[in-house]
């Protein structure tokens, strides 16, 4: 199932497919290890369009939501 | 001599590495963006000595704000490059790692808080990695200091790696992927104590009612703790001391010397805060109503620093500061800002466009009171209640919001959402919190005190020459009119350039009523930054920028002043 990023359940685990975004945007967050096939788990959500805290390789990162909704997910079929 | 530059993702213990390559104490923290600066220091190697520099973290060679510049200016001066890699996330690290061994330098690389990546069970087969790398690879333990005499013994073997030439940014993460594969083993990892602490202070439902618990903490800390050694160390040091004083007064008898040094007698007895005298109140302000009340803030800021939690509470706080066009990231400035504003503009530095670091910089500078000016604060304040003081705080936060929504509406510019790591939580180690708050402490003395010096000095020469009567006259009119103070007030306002911490001093013997103190002391914190904070902000904003931010805290200061007067003395 193909979702954005700020559109999972909190605890959910996922896959990234691709980095929307332009090529400034990416490769920042590529320097900090997010990619294409990297595993991240949601770990919060704030509210009001808050940020988002995602877990990668046992590392938590904070993401303006507005960043995170250009990183596009799947959740794989346990 | 060479000169050796420590390089590496932000948080991975460079500066604890400097400070044991050099013996310098500089500051460590557990967030990412500690340093923002470069720092030099000097190491014997043999007969040779060489030049060690300690630059700013970054994630890659192409910086994306002010400290990652001057991280990558750090490297291009470089002769040999000490590569710092974060052993618990050896995979991103090798990002950097692996665009610095393309770019034709010598490298070491310390493999740090190798104890870190033990405990959490991952395994890296090291020489495996130095064949991958073509460099040296010595896994360190900074904090603890095992594994830094190899490092430096092995610096000579610093090598160039045969050149691979520069790679893309994808396949530089297919050889990275390769060489993770061949040297790391990663064995399952149980969830811990730590994680769910993680969890439960970043999440909104949990992470609101602890951050609240904390701060209410801190303060608690900070104020009982500093009471508690004033009354029981400084305020008795100063009744030995008092018979010397007086002495000292009987013996020069009246006259200018007497002045200067001793300042007014009042009811023919020394009053350490009303006296003005260099030898009463130059040394009571500074170590028995200021001094306490550092210790404990510093004490308390090093736990926060050391432990992890500020980057947390950047999270929490970000959807408010983006309304002030910040981000979280804006609470590390102001918190530092709280013990000194010096350090707090510094800090703005991480943030990663001009507007966003003109508006952290000019809000510190307008609404976040330095711990010297607090604790007078709560030493002239406290006798009349804690509401008085809380009056004065409640000001300058509604000061701080409206500033923000305003600046964040009048500045052109972006103002870029959070991407920030979150550090694991460490246990604060108790050697490190001392000798950071032994050297804020050093720090405050040693400029502080010149500065306090030279402010009575100053206020006494003007008193003689009768200047701060003129002034008092000349903007009586409009201090009386507007503000609601007498125009002795005046005087107070202008040595608050010089110090704080003084010049809330200088309002007691004015006879002022609790409703016109918490006016006077709001402003002396809104109206203008010390001296100090004003060279940094014009070193960090420039002319113009300081300009600007200037003209916007005069604004402020007339329009906060004339409507807390409405508010707390009628018309
Ligand atoms: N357990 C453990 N902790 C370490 C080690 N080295 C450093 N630390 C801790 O890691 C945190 C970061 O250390 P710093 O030296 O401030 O990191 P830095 O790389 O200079 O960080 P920036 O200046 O922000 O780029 C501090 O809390 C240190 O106490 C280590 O080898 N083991
Ligand atoms: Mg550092």
């Amino acid at each position: 199932m193909e979702t954005l990023l700020p559109a999972l359940t909190t605890g959910t685990e996922a896959v990234i497919l691709r980095l929307a975004g332009g090529s400034s945007f990416r490769k920042k967050i590529g320097e900090m290890g997010l990619r294409e096939g990297v595993r991240v788990r949601l770990v919060a959500k704030h509210l009001l369009g808050g940020p988002i805290v995602i877990e990668v390789s046992g590392r938590e990162i904070t993401l303006g939501r507005g960043m995170a909704a250009q990183i596009v997910v799947t959740v794989p079929a346990t | 001599m060479k000169k050796i530059v420590l390089m590496g993702n932000p948080n991975v213990g460079k500066s604890v590495v400097f400070s044991r390559l050099t013996g310098a104490t500089v500051i460590t923290s557990n967030y990412p963006g500690t340093t923002v600066d470069f720092s030099r220091g000097r190491m014997c190697l043999g007969k040779d000595r060489h030049e060690i520099v300690d630059a700013p973290g970054t994630y890659s060679l192409d910086p994306s704000n002010r400290a990652e510049e001057v991280a990558l200016e750090m490297f291009q001066e470089a002769d040999l490059v000490i590569v710092v890699v974060d052993a618990t996330n050896l995979e991103r690290n090798l990002f950097l790692a692996l665009q610095i061994l393309e770019a034709d330098r010598p490298v070491v690389v310390a493999l740090n808080m190798w104890d870190e990546a033990q405990h959490s069970g991952i395994l890296i087969d090291v020489e495996r990695l130095e064949r991958e790398l073509q460099v040296p690879v010595i896994p360190t333990v900074a904090l603890s200091g095992e594994g830094i005499r190899e490092l430096v013994r092995r610096l000579d073997e610093a090598l160039t790696p045969r050149r691979p030439g520069r790679l893309t940014d994808d396949a530089r993460w297919v050889r990275i992927g390769e060489i993770v594969r061949n040297v790391q083993q990663v064995t399952h990892r149980h969830r811990t104590l730590s994680d769910t602490l993680s969890e439960a202070s970043i999440r909104p439902l949990t992470g609101f009612p602890i951050a609240v618990l904390v701060m209410i903490g801190a303060l608690w800390l900070v104020t009982g703790i500093g009471e508690l050694l004033i009354a029981l160390v400084f305020d008795p040091l100063f009744e030995l001391y008092t018979p010397v004083a007086m002495a000292l007064s009987s013996w020069l008898g009246p006259g200018i010397l007497h002045e200067v040094l001793i300042g007014t007698l009042i009811d023919g007895r020394i009053d350490y805060v009303q006296s003005m005298g260099l030898l009463t109140t130059g040394l009571y302000v500074p170590f028995a109503m200021v001094l306490p009340y550092i210790i404990t803030f510093y004490a308390v800021l090093a736990v926060f620093e050391d432990s992890g939690y500020l980057p947390r509470l950047a999270t929490l706080f970000d959807t408010i500061f983006h309304r002030f066009g910040l981000h979280g990231f804006g609470v590390i400035p102001i918190f530092l800002g709280l013990g000194c504003n010096v350090p707090g503009v510094l800090a703005a530095r991480s943030l990663e466009t001009g507007k966003q670091r003109f508006i952290a910089t000019t809000l510190l500078a307008i609404s976040v009171p330095c711990m010297a000016k607090n604790a007078m604060v709560f030493g002239i304040l406290g006798p009349y209640g804690p509401r008085y003081i809380l009056m004065v705080f409640g000001a300058l936060a509604v000061v701080f919001v409206a500033a923000g929504l305003v600046l964040n509406r009048l500045l052109p510019g972006d103002s870029p959402e959070i991407c920030l790591e979150i550090p694991p939580y460490r246990r604060p180690d108790p050697m490190t919190v001392l000798k950071k708050v032994w050297m804020r402490v050093g720090g405050f003395v040693r400029e502080a005190i010149p500065f306090l010096f030279l402010g009575i000095l100053v206020v006494n020469l003007l008193h003689a020459l009768g200047v701060l009567g003129m002034l008092g006259l000349l903007f009586a009119p409009v201090v009386q009119a507007w503000l609601g103070l007498p125009g002795e007030t005046t005087a107070a306002l202008v040595i608050g350039f010089l110090r704080k911490d003084l010049a809330v001093g200088m309002l007691l013997p004015l006879g002022l009523t609790p409703e016109q103190l918490v006016i006077a002391t709001t402003l002396l914190t809104v109206y203008f930054p010390c001296v100090g904070t004003f060279a940094v902000m014009f070193k960090e904003l420039g002319a113009r920028g300081l300009v600007k931010a200037t003209a916007f805290m005069a604004c402020t200061a007339v329009l906060v002043g004339g409507l807390m007067r409405i508010a707390l003395l009628g018309l």
